[in-house]
């Protein structure tokens, strides 16, 4: 039964992430990422991480991309146009991309050998022991990504509000 | 028993720092001169440079259930990205134009970026590493985009953060494997479990992933592409401070990862460092020679440094971690200074770009010229600067560990680059061709920084006893070597 789930949630986050960079329209693209992301999220449930599965589910599928297809939306974005550099990406960039796949590809499979199978949540079941990881072995990083964040605000504010000085 | 927040001290007085500078910058009036926040900033920048001198006399050890670590090689290159960032600061506090707006945020951004290299230099902790990589970075991104008068400014924004990001993925995605290998993300725990790998191809497919997010932000070829856009359209003191700052770094934590986590592979990733180091100063010293945008040109010529630095690594010991300490300080000090010469003759709306563009500098003003011609001379690598001891002490740790080939490449480019600096040395030299250009204002912050960096650059060619030392000593943080 988990095979067959895997194999067919495996199977839609794959369409999504082909159909995604297949489609000219922005909006259509962002749908796509939307499929890739709730598929990963069944993945991780059946591998038994229920939390990053709800995670998965809130931040990426939810908070992320009502963001993202906002944004496209309200910049009313239209078809993606084709120039020369967009066709030698595409000549080139496929085969990279191939190229790179067959080296993870075959570094992971040779690696697969040594495994036996493991239970992502074997470790951290509870809220508490994930709380733990979080602030207590974790604290410093996730501290630090106030200050990201905080970055990330201050430099959207420099950038994008114009120049002209009343604005 | 040191308590936690006193290791990373340095990085709390920076973070409180630019918070202070954005709080005072919204309580200005629209109009006020926003040149306090920058001093306000640089007073943020200097105790943290005081900290982290202090952080050298604690004895070294691990913080945050060992997140961090200082030692002596944490405090070097904390006080060396202090150094810069603050002769960065002072640098922009005249040059930038009178109209720029967002100043409040151009400190805060320079501040806060500060914090990321600065915990880049002391983080054990992958994920730190990463997030800390990400402060910098992002800060960084922003600051090279504030032109935006010109098309160029956003361009540079935008290539350096897609291509950034692309890289960080790459440095992300290398964490991910390594922790699936080891099971840690702790840089002493992947030591001590390597050998026990359950899977040494997951661990060399990890390794690779996580150098070429590193070579990338050190600009190293073949992951340099980026680096003359971006110089190109960033402000000058912006240049001055990405140039130097991230790169000391991302060396630092370049050192980290191949002598902390992977001394095992030491066998593997030399070779691999070799071909690296030949290609970034062959790349980057052809690539010069063609040059005519001054920007441009010592665009290229940081990635032949990039290359010199990465040729040490071939020493053996930890010989090459002190050559590298001591060459990015070199590096740093002679960089910062051009840069900061070239924004001060070009003046704020940045009228010189080409190398030509420079002709009678020294005739217009003899201190400009003749510092320019300083830090030209210590790039070229002449006796008595900085920029030659540091690459003699970069080849010969080199030729030690027998790669006397790769040292006599190194002093072949150094011939070529010799050429293109000379270049712009006889543009400096040479009388004006008619127009005028206008004089940048020498105001105390741009003396302090721009004597700063001269003095440092005087300093390590003719007595380098002291900094070399402290290289050495840092190196020493690295003992476990066999």
């Amino acid at each position: 039964m988990h095979l067959v789930l895997f194999f067919i949630f495996a199977l839609f986050a794959l369409a999504g992430a082909a159909n995604l960079l297949l489609q000219k329209h922005p909006i259509n693209s962002a749908l796509s990422l939307i499929v890739v992301m709730s598929s990963l999220a069944v993945l991780y449930l059946l591998l038994g991480a229920e939390f990053l599965a709800m995670a998965q589910v809130i931040v990426y599928a939810g908070a992320i991309m009502v963001l993202f297809t906002f944004v496209v939306m309200l910049l009313n974005e239209g078809r993606e146009e084709k120039t020369w550099g967009s066709s030698a990406a595409r000549v080139v960039g496929f085969p990279a991309v191939v190229a790179l796949l067959a080296v993870l590809a075959s570094a992971i499979l040779r690696a697969g050998r040594h495994y036996g199978t493991v239970s992502l949540s074997d470790g951290i079941t509870t809220t508490q022991d994930l709380s733990r990881v979080l602030f207590r072995d974790l604290l410093l990083p996730f501290e630090l990504t106030s200050v990201l964040i905080l970055i990330a605000i201050l430099g959207a504010v420099a950038l994008a509000r114009k120049d002209d000085g009343n604005a | 028993m040191t308590p936690d927040l006193f290791r990373i001290l340095p990085e709390v007085v920076l973070t409180l720092a630019g918070v202070l500078v954005m709080l005072a910058d919204s309580s200005l009036p629209q109009q006020a001169d926003r040149r306090p926040l920058g001093w306000l900033a640089a007073l943020g920048v200097t105790a943290a440079l005081g900290a982290s001198l202090w952080q050298g006399s604690l004895p070294s050890g691990t913080a945050f259930y060992g997140s961090v670590q200082t030692d002596a090689f944490s405090t070097f290159f904390h006080v060396l990205i202090c150094g810069i960032v603050l002769a960065a600061i002072l640098l922009s506090i005249d040059a930038l134009p009178e109209g720029q707006h967002h100043r409040g945020e151009y400190f805060a951004l320079m501040v806060f970026g500060a914090v990321g290299m600065c915990l880049l230099t002391s983080a054990v902790e992958l994920l730190v590493v990463f997030i800390a990589l990400e402060i910098s970075s992002i800060s960084t991104y922003v600051l090279a985009g504030y032109r935006k008068d010109t098309a160029k400014g956003p361009e540079s924004a935008m290539k350096y953060f897609l291509l950034g990001s692309f890289a960080t993925a790459f440095l992300l995605y290398g964490i991910a494997m390594i922790f699936g290998a080891t099971g840690t993300t702790k840089i002493p725990e992947i030591a001590a479990l390597l050998p026990a790998a359950r899977s040494h191809t997951l661990v060399l497919l990890a390794f690779a992933l996580m150098m070429v997010g590193v070579l990338f932000k050190v600009s190293a070829a073949p992951f340099h592409v980026w680096t003359p856009d971006v110089y190109e359209g960033a402000p000058t003191p912006v240049v001055a401070l990405m140039s130097t700052a991230p790169k000391v770094a991302a060396f630092a934590l370049l050192v980290r990862l191949l002598y902390g986590a992977f001394p095992l592979l030491h066998a593997l990733w030399m070779p691999l460092l070799w071909i690296v180091a030949v290609l970034s100063m062959t790349v980057g010293n052809l690539a010069a020679l063609r040059q005519q945008n001054a920007k441009r040109m010592l665009a290229y010529s940081s990635i032949a440094h990039a290359g010199y630095l990465l040729a040490a690594l071939a020493g053996s010991g930890t010989e090459p971690i002190a050559a590298i300490a001591f060459y990015t300080a070199a590096y740093a000090a002679m960089n910062v200074g051009i840069f900061g010469l070239m924004s001060l003759v070009a003046g704020t709306s940045e009228r010189r770009s080409t190398i030509a563009d420079y002709r009678g500098v020294l005739a217009e003003s003899p201190l400009a010229g003749g510092l320019m011609l300083l830090f030209l001379i210590s790039l070229i690598g002449i006796p008595f600067t900085g920029g030659f001891f540091a690459k003699f002490y970069s080849f010969s740790t080199a030729m030690q560990g027998g790669a006397t080939w790769l040292a006599l490449i190194g002093l072949l480019n150094s011939g070529i680059a010799a050429a293109y600096y000379l270049r712009f040395a006889m543009a400096v030299v040479q009388p004006k061709n008619g127009k005028t250009a206008p004089e940048g204002r020498w105001s105390v912050a741009t003396v302090v920084a721009i004597f700063a960096a001269g003095g440092t650059t005087l300093a390590l060619g003719i007595a380098p006893g002291w900094v070399l030392h402290m290289a050495s000593t840092a190196a020493q943080s690295f003992s476990l070597l066999h």
